[in-house]
């Protein structure tokens, strides 16, 4: 029932994951200047998944907790994707 | 077993988690708005976040990244027993939270000069694909900021727990609760800066 | 399991007041014995509410013409009437009641994981409703928009919307909450032996529903939300005149209250699947396609919602895509019916107080969901949306389906919160004539409805009179039959006969306990090692 040795992140990692989510921020400023058109959305959506998910396994511990909790994040991920899907079936097809 | 509680801090820790699924829920639905009103108004959209400030909205976004980055790191230390460090990253992550409301309160203050706000006549002129944008800006960026006002009063109150030594070394679920709480928080920022910011 | 008499018998929960007196020993507690009370008291309290404001709109309807309302008045009922049963009756209903009484005990815990804010949910309930039921009285006007606040009308209207409205977003917290606990309570709170495939089919069917209160809920908040922005901000979301979609305001709001009806339904068939093998004196027949079927309504029950907007304007490939996913999601709902009968089948029938709720709740539950198949065909829709077959489907499947449930689960597990039982005699009695009286009211409004008299309406044309007299007597009976079931429960509640920890016979872990049951539910939290529903 004692909780099992709770894994310590090193300040090292989370900075470095710090540094990452700059730049990938930066980056998703640059790419603006490309024209991209129709795949504006689609890049900047691509680039946050990512920093997303960088947040969740490190900085909220995903990564290193029990398999549920994971498996529950993707099951509502999932679910909020599939209800916005549905949704737009109704406003891509009129 | 004994009457006594018995600390469950996987049974907090779940309850936090499931806490943040109705968050994301509830930002789920205006997402959804926002979905539906860009794929009807594209163009308007498009020209719409020309409006917005980029370089304040990334430094707004970097700020928050690095407040994200000072509560993960207060887990961190206050399992290291360094619990000056650790009440000094959760100062920091709450100042650095009123800082991005203060730029946030410039960027809405400038653009309710301009008579760009909710309901405004100025806004219904300039077309369907405005009103609807600035709508869900000022809704959208509104809902957030008020949970970061609520995310700061909680680390206010995990800062004082902390300090009295309510939370210590093997006693520190409730900071790892507003850790996740912050994240969150971060989390919605993260979708929201390149759907109203970066689609110009 | 005979019962132990010791020597120093516990106190019962109602006997511990924890050093509070009269009304602060209830309204200070913890204890999830009294919380789901005090929701039961609550509840009931706002049913009263609730009926009245039916049976003013059934003693309009008995004839055409102006009886007694004009349109206005008319409309504020049948809204309050609307906002007032679903948010504060069935939404929380089986859940915050016997799923707040049962579920820790069943699994074998002594309360769920988080007393305190169950107590808060509570608390949320009561101001949320309060609000709600403020309306009727509110400056402007009571709401007149239907229960499901339709945009544009909901903000252009001059009545007072925001009571209502502010009330419905309250209380979306104390069901999330209450779902919240539920789940923390499930995976962390049962007793050691009680794997998942152990627990009985109640706390699966809270576990299902408890994962839509709260996913689904805060889609209601937020829309909620925005309609308020909308009148106090004019902001444009829903508005045609700046660009909004009123259509958007129908899916935001279907995709929480389609679910939500599984939130009502899915414990009601839990207390059925409790009672029917209890007097049956049978397993109940296949328990993991119960559970299979449980998480499958849940699961499929959120990609749904656009049968209620068959006839809005959305596109054709919605229209398909949630017509066959509605039928999809019925056959789970028909394998739990198969389940139930295949358990009577060759058992050993009591066809006792809580029996007859349940078997009548088959019966009822049926004729709701065969009208839903045929309100979830395209074709027929077109033909039926917005009339009364629509009002008759939803009051056999959601006052049939939970409703009875509700009963049942309260003749059931009666005597395990009371430690007393009630007259059996009148209880049959009161069964009887509401059922009769509950066929009568709705099932002429099938008619009305596929002969063309539309919902919502105050006034009808002179050729459905018949059928709408029979319908408002039909009223008259069944709340003859409630006000009789009442009686006999609250007097029994106080003054009828003490009973033992297991006066029907059941095998799950609440018939173990004392009637009423110890404060902390167990001396020691057991050990489980056989199968649920294991009748000698």
């Amino acid at each position: 029932m004692a909780d099992e040795k709770h894994h310590i992140i090193p300040h090292k990692t989370l900075l470095m994951v710090l540094g990452v989510l700059i730049v990938l921020t930066l980056l998703s400023v640059a790419i603006t200047q490309i024209e991209l058109a129709r795949w504006s959305g689609a890049a900047a959506l691509l680039l946050a998944g990512i920093k997303s998910t960088l947040v969740l396994l490190i900085f909220m511990h995903l990564k290193y907790d029990m398999r549920i909790f994971k498996v529950m994040v993707g099951l509502i991920i999932a679910l909020v994707v599939v209800v916005m899907v549905v949704t737009m079936l109704d406003y891509f097809f009129r | 077993m004994s009457a006594h509680a018995h600390r469950d801090d996987i049974g907090s820790k779940l309850g936090m988690w499931l806490f943040i699924f109705t968050e994301l829920l509830l930002f789920g639905g205006l997402f959804i708005t926002y979905a539906v009103y860009r794929y009807m108004h594209p163009e308007a959209f498009h020209l719409a976040s020309q409006e917005l400030d980029v370089p304040i909205g990334t430094i707004n976004t970097i700020i928050l990244l690095i407040s994200s980055a000072t509560i993960a790191m207060s887990i961190t230390a206050i399992q290291q027993h360094k619990k000056k460090l650790t009440l000094v990253l959760i100062a920091a992550t709450i100042l650095l939270a009123a800082v991005f409301l203060v730029n946030k309160y410039f960027e809405w203050g400038a653009k309710i000069e301009h008579g760009i706000f909710p309901g405004s006549a100025y806004l219904d002129q300039l077309g369907y694909g405005d009103v609807l944008f600035f709508g869900l800006y000022f809704f959208m960026t509104g809902l957030h900021a008020f949970h970061i006002v609520i995310g700061m009063v909680l680390l206010g109150f995990i800062f004082y727990y902390v300090k009295t030594d309510r939370l210590k070394p093997d006693n520190f679920q409730l900071l790892e609760n507003g850790g996740l709480y912050w994240h969150l928080v971060d989390l919605i920022w993260i979708f929201l800066f390149p759907l109203f910011y970066l689609i110009a | 399991m005979s019962e132990k008499k010791q020597h120093d018998t516990p106190k019962s929960y109602l006997e511990e007041t924890g050093g509070r007196k009269g009304i602060f020993k209830w309204i200070l507690s913890t204890d999830h014995k009294r919380i789901g009370l005090l929701y039961l008291y609550s509840i009931m309290g706002w049913f009263f509410i609730g009926v009245t404001l039916g049976l003013l709109m059934k003693l309009e309807l008995i004839a055409p013409g102006k009886t007694m309302m004009g349109a206005q008045a008319y409309n504020a009922t049948f809204t309050v009437h609307g906002v007032i049963m679903i948010f504060l009756i069935v939404v929380p209903g089986l859940p915050a009641v016997f799923g707040n009484f049962l579920l820790p005990i069943q699994i074998g815990a002594k309360d769920v994981a988080f007393p305190k804010l169950n107590l808060l949910s509570w608390y949320i309930y009561v101001a949320g409703s309060i609000l709600v039921v403020s309306s009727l009285f509110a400056g402007g006007g009571a709401p007149d928009t239907g229960w499901t606040f339709y945009a544009p009308y909901s903000f252009k209207t001059g009545t007072n919307m925001l009571p209502a409205v502010l009330g419905a977003f309250v209380l979306g917290f104390s069901s999330i909450l209450t779902g919240l606990n539920f789940l923390v309570t499930i995976h962390r709170l049962r007793a050691p032996g009680m794997s998942w495939l152990k627990m009985p089919i109640f706390p699966w069917t809270l576990y299902g529903t408890a994962w839509i209160q709260l996913l689904a809920t805060p889609i209601v908040g937020i829309t909620l939300l925005m309609v308020i922005g909308e009148r106090v901000f004019n902001i444009g979301f829903f508005d045609p005149a700046k660009g909004g979609d009123p259509i958007l305001y129908q899916h935001l709001f279907w995709i929480y209250s389609h679910p939500a009806v599984y939130i009502m339904i899915l414990p009601a068939m839990g207390a059925i699947s409790e009672i029917i093998p209890t007097f049956a004196r049978k397993t109940i027949y296949g328990y993991r396609a119960m559970i299979i079927s449980t998480m499958a309504i849940a699961f499929v029950g959120y990609f749904v919602w656009g049968h209620h907007m068959f006839t809005s304007g959305m596109s054709g490939t919605a229209l398909f895509t949630f017509s066959i996913l509605t039928f999809l999601v019925a056959i789970p709902s028909a394998i739990k019916v198969f389940n139930w009968v295949s358990t009577m089948y060759q058992g050993s029938i009591s066809t006792d107080v809580p029996f007859l709720w349940a078997a009548s709740f088959i019966f009822v539950f049926m004729i709701g969901g065969f009208s839903g198949l045929v309100l979830g065909a395209l074709a027929t829709n077109v033909h039926l949306h917005d009339t009364a077959f629509v009002v008759a489907h939803f009051h056999f499947i959601v006052f049939g389906g939970t409703g009875f449930a509700f009963f049942g689960a309260l003749h059931y597990w009666f005597p395990k919160m009371y430690g007393r039982m009630y007259d059996k005699s009148w209880a049959k009695t009161g069964w009887l004539i509401f059922f009769i009286g509950f066929v009568t009211l709705y099932g002429p409004m099938f008619y009305l409805g596929i002969t063309g008299m539309p919902r919502r309406y105050f006034d009808y044309l002179p050729n459905y009179h018949g059928p709408n007299i029979i319908s408002s007597l039909g009223a008259l009976v069944m709340v003859a039959g409630f006000a009789i079931i009442a009686i006999n429960l609250i007097k029994s509640a106080r003054s009828g006969k003490k009973t033992t920890a297991n006066p029907w016979g059941g095998t799950t872990l609440e018939w173990h306990v004392p009637s009423p049951p110890p404060l902390e539910n167990f001396d020691e939290i057991p050990t489980i090692d056989k199968a649920t529903y294991k009748f000698d």
